[in-house]
């Protein structure tokens, strides 16, 4: 069974079974990069494109690290180094690079649902890595995996997300995929950047960070992105801290073996305390090696033509 | 023509009777059990190379270490068959494969390109000093130059024709089949 799709844009689309294949595939992938030799043939011949016309470091290293541990060519596109600065329309940019023949084109932009727009344009195979505000599927499947691989499964866990929901792509894969396969999701934060409409995706709203991380399973800690607002959200990073801040003191609330997690770049005190970053609790590190694992899994598994057949000796 | 109907052409007795000579004649080839080991291709390899080291067990009175391969991703076939993940575990060589003489086992030998890929994995993870392979059935219609050195049984077949293999273990129930 491979993925019967050409595209991985957002979690909400994909079913638990999908989801679960990505999972146990990346299972799979995790056992190869801890080989000596850290590589498989499976993508020989294929070329991945990652066109990223946002800053990032970490998403675009490992989704690198992926494709170059299947044996694909990797290609690296920076925005500010393309022809978008001269005057070309997006999908002219991708159309352009879409008949150099490649296979797979991995996406990171500012707009949400620009890349669905890429992606209904182009006959490529293409992976978002976070669109605006709307999703950042790779980055909820490997949050799942990490859950997955401390917990055992996913099913019957309260999963608490903290911060600023409202403009995190992350959030709303986190809850797409946590609530199909099983998990409560709680999401607080100031009612500025966690809005009341999110009761309507089946999470419940906190604003008060102690009742909603009370008896956690896990504690999803996203990053404050003074990039994306426009406006004052709250009034200064201190009090964030003071008032939703995860610290030590917070953290014993929770389920004693709580996972900490983080997609990063961390802002030190002021959403998490570096007591609780560094302490025994924290995934934080395990998400960034489980990322390339799950990474992996989907380039693999969008590569794949028709379904397998089950009986080929 | 039968092609269609389903012909049985090993059960439990056979199976297990051709396991254990195959057993003996590792032994025998090998002078022995020393830097054997033996590794089993999923997703049916693997549990006959389990049953081969309890049956070396009992002839020996020592058991040699096993070790599982997942070889999905260095199929060659990737885009005609689609993938085919999630099906296996992950690869487990529980031992050092450098120098050790790697018997393969795999359930039935056709084309020779899973044994391809098979071997392009292990030697990912070292250099044995041999590789020899046991499969329990063999039927013919190879695209590689790639023999068998321990065989269960040769069974003639129609490229067309499918070869079921079912073990207990896996199957819940023992038998070979072609159809």
């Amino acid at each position: 069974m491979g993925l019967q799709r050409k595209d991985l844009l957002s979690l909400e689309e994909l079913t638990a079974e999908e989801m679960l294949l990505i999972l146990d595939t990346a299972q799979s992938f995790k056992e190869v990069v801890q080989r000596p030799i850290k590589k498989v043939p499976a993508l020989r011949g294929k070329t991945v494109v990652n066109l990223f016309f946002e800053n990032s470091t970490r998403t675009r290293t490992s989704f690198e690290l992926a494709a170059k541990r299947l044996s694909a060519d990797v290609v690296n596109f920076t925005a500010s180094t393309s022809s978008l600065a001269k005057g070309e329309t997006l999908l002219d940019t991708v159309r352009n690079i879409e008949a150099m023949n490649v296979h797979t084109i991995i996406m990171r932009h500012a707009y949400s649902g620009s890349v669905r727009l890429v992606a209904q344009n182009i006959k490529a195979s293409v992976v978002n890595a976070g669109d605006g505000t709307h999703e950042h599927p790779t980055q909820g499947l490997l949050d799942m995996f990490t859950i997955r691989e401390c917990k055992g499964s996913l099913a019957g866990l309260t999963v608490t997300l903290v911060g600023d929901i409202i403009h995190s792509r992350v959030a709303r894969s986190n809850i797409h995929g946590l609530i199909k396969l099983g998990a409560k999701v709680r999401i607080v934060g100031p009612a500025t950047l966690v809005p009341r409409s999110f009761a309507r995706l089946g999470v419940e709203v906190h604003t008060n960070l102690e009742e909603a991380i009370k008896d956690a399973d896990v504690i999803n800690i996203l990053r404050i992105q003074l990039e994306r607002q426009d406006g004052k959200f709250f009034p200064s990073s201190r009090e964030y801290a003071t008032m939703y801040g995860v610290n030590a003191r917070r953290l014993k609330l929770a389920k004693p073996d709580v996972l900490i997690m983080h997609p990063g770049p961390m802002n030190r005190g002021i959403e998490i305390s570096p007591r609780v970053a560094d302490g025994p609790n924290s995934v934080i590190l395990d998400q960034v090696t489980n990322g390339v694992a799950v990474r992996m899994a989907v380039l693999y598994l969008l590569s794949g033509g028709e379904n397998a057949d089950e009986n080929v000796n | 023509m039968e092609t269609n109907k389903k012909n049985q052409v090993m059960e439990s007795e056979t199976i297990r009777r051709a396991m254990t000579r195959i057993a003996h004649e590792i032994l025998e080839r090998n002078k022995g059990m020393d830097d054997v080991v033996l590794i089993g291709i999923m997703k049916r390899g693997d549990i006959l190379a389990q049953r081969l080291a309890d049956q070396i067990q009992k002839i020996e009175g020592k058991q040699p270490p096993v070790g599982a391969l997942d070889i999905t991703f260095y199929r060659d076939d990737t885009g005609q068959r689609g993938v085919s993940a999630g099906n296996n575990r992950p690869t487990h060589l529980p031992f050092n494969v450098d120098g050790k003489k790697v018997v393969l086992v795999d359930d039935v030998l056709f084309t020779g390109r899973s044994i391809r890929a098979a071997m392009d994995e292990l030697i990912d993870y070292g250099r044995p000093q041999l590789i020899q392979l046991a499969v329990l059935v063999d039927r013919g219609h190879r695209e590689l130059p790639i023999h068998a050195d321990f065989v269960g049984k040769n069974i003639p077949t129609s490229p067309k024709q499918k070869v079921e293999v079912l073990l207990q273990e896996r199957d819940g129930e023992e038998a070979v089949w072609i159809r």
